[in-house]
């Protein structure tokens, strides 16, 4: 049976190769951090829970002192890309559409046919596990068709691996949060606070109060992600889906949009709002938000009826 | 009832506003909310290397990355300019809506760094969209070019962050899917990501609407 171990197997591989490139070009910032990872990956099922919170800590102090840096391997030059681009044509998305036909084809063909039966697959991990035979699949198909250089994704896979940089486990950090807010009582506590001003039993005074909250934590916050693990805490898991038995999938789903609306709206989120309007030479630097609001207002109201509607009328 | 493990939300909060290390922000946010809990911090490590290793799908998804640098490689971010600038000729409003259904479609099937500011709105999306504006609508005001250039950039944001969702393999999508797995409700990336659909319409029909009456209404503005 292929269980996620064989996807962290894979996963580790990559980000080991990434590690010791980072070492060939000096960047030791980014080959610790990689190999931490990389680390993580291979042997993290097989040592104990404190040595994968030290490996944590270790990332998370190589981050905080800002030893991560951007790479410039060798790469094509832009007049090079521009002739390969007219050479090659439209044919260039083709290799990126087998990842996710793999992975999405495969997980209906394998839980509508009776490959299910087999079992060669972890339950429930179908998907994930085809997306990463899907990139090796895309990964053959690439290199067969483009001849490139034996290191060429390695090192094109670095520069834009290194380009996100410590942001790349952010989500992943996010989520463990999420699993430290758990055993803490957070979301214990704050149903038990919140129910006291919720009036009893309004569902749908609850999915206002949760989409609120994500749009308004991620206006302040200028990410949705952040906000994300601590209002499924407060309350999508404690009342929407304990409390009133919504559908986990919708309110999951929907809530992270209704933040996204709140991404629209707020400085805080620089790259997408501020960073753009430096760019086109704005005179006004909100001049983005500006334009957004009017979709992002409206969009959160559909989020709310989505949720409402999704995880309960329909679900129930 | 001990209120104090709420401090940690306060820390992720303040923290992300403050503008430090996210990564910092998270750890420490744990770190205090265990201990303030009541447990001893090597506990508390303990859980968060724990949470971090059985949270470790979620950055699998990068593995994806050697196959988006070799196609840019040869060329990708080249040739989706080629297909905008294919939009030539077509008016502001029409030009716009169609990236934006480009946007969303190619986020949806993974290649979401097809597009963004510097590579295709800056060059690309926003002169041709002013050009446009201006071809149908006669010479504009500098506060009415300024909303094109703004539309374009809105734009580009909208299709991005409501079409991604319904790749699964993206970290939002994994996210929610550990935070409620943590919780106790295990669930699947393709149950979440069909849910980004209803939302990623809406969004469509919305934004959409709202560039074409922005290109009626500059017509008025001219004449």
């Amino acid at each position: 049976m292929i269980t996620y171990e064989w996807l962290y197997v894979l996963a580790g591989a990559f980000f080991a190769i990434w590690a010791l490139l980072s070492l060939r070009d000096r960047r030791w910032g980014n080959a610790g951090f990689w190999a931490l990872l990389a680390a993580s990956f291979l042997i993290g099922s097989h040592v104990s829970d404190l040595v994968n919170g030290l490996i944590v800590l270790a990332m998370v102090a190589i981050a905080g002192v800002g030893g991560l840096k951007r790479s410039d391997p060798p790469t094509t030059s832009a007049e090079e890309r521009f002739n390969f681009s007219e050479l090659l044509g439209n044919r260039l998305f083709l290799p990126a559409l087998i990842v996710p036909v793999t992975a999405v084809a495969g997980t209906l063909l394998y839980n509508y046919t009776p490959l299910g039966g087999t079992g060669l697959f972890e339950a429930r991990r179908e998907t994930l596990i085809l997306f990463g035979i899907g990139v090796l699949v895309a990964l053959v198909a690439a290199m067969l068709w483009l001849r490139p250089p034996l290191l060429a994704p390695a090192e094109e896979g670095r520069r834009l691996l290194d380009s996100i940089g410590w942001a790349a486990i952010l989500p992943q950090m996010l989520a463990a949060l999420g699993a430290v807010f758990a055993l803490a009582g957070v979301g214990d506590i704050i149903g038990s606070v919140a129910s006291g001003i919720i009036p009893e039993g309004s569902v749908f005074l609850t999915v206002v109060v949760f989409a609120l909250g994500m749009a308004l934590f991620t206006m302040i916050m200028g990410n949705a992600f952040a906000a994300f693990p601590v209002m499924a805490a407060a309350i999508g898991i404690p009342l929407l889906v304990e409390g009133y038995g919504g559908n986990p999938a919708v309110i999951g789903a929907a809530g992270m949009l209704a933040g996204f609306c709140g991404t629209l709206m707020t400085p805080m989120a620089a790259n997408f709002n501020i960073v753009p309007a430096a760019l086109l030479e704005l005179k006004d630097q909100n001049g983005v938000i500006r334009q957004q609001i009017g979709t992002a207002i409206p969009l959160w109201i559909c989020n709310v009826a989505i949720i409402y509607m999704g995880a309960f009328l329909l679900w129930n | 009832m001990n209120y104090w493990p709420l401090a940690g939300i306060a820390i992720v909060v303040l923290g992300f506003a403050l503008r430090f290390n996210p990564l910092l922000v998270v750890v420490s946010a744990a770190l205090a909310t265990g201990v303030l809990a009541g447990l001893d911090l090597v506990a508390v490590i303990e859980a968060l290397g724990k949470a971090f290793n059985d949270n470790r799908y979620i950055s699998v998804t990068w593995i994806i990355l050697p196959v988006i640098g070799l196609l840019e490689r040869y060329g990708l971010q080249q040739r989706a300019r080629a297909v905008i600038e294919g939009m030539r000729g077509a008016t502001m409003g029409k030009l716009l809506v169609v990236y934006l259904a480009f946007r969303q479609i190619t986020a949806a099937i993974g290649m979401k760094d097809i597009g963004g500011h510097p590579q295709a709105v800056r060059p690309l999306v926003a002169p041709m969209a002013e050009a446009a504006a201006v071809k149908t609508h006669g010479d504009l005001p500098e506060a009415e070019r300024e909303k094109v250039k703004a539309m374009s950039a809105a734009t580009d944001n909208i299709g991005l962050f409501f079409g991604e969702d319904i790749f699964f393999a993206i970290a939002s999508i994994l996210l929610i899917q550990g935070v409620f797995e943590s919780a106790g409700y295990p669930l699947t990336p393709l149950q979440l990501s069909v849910w980004a659909i209803p939302t990623a319409i809406c969004a469509f029909v919305i934004h959409g609407s709202r560039i074409l009456a922005m290109d009626r209404r500059l017509g008025r503005i001219a004449r």
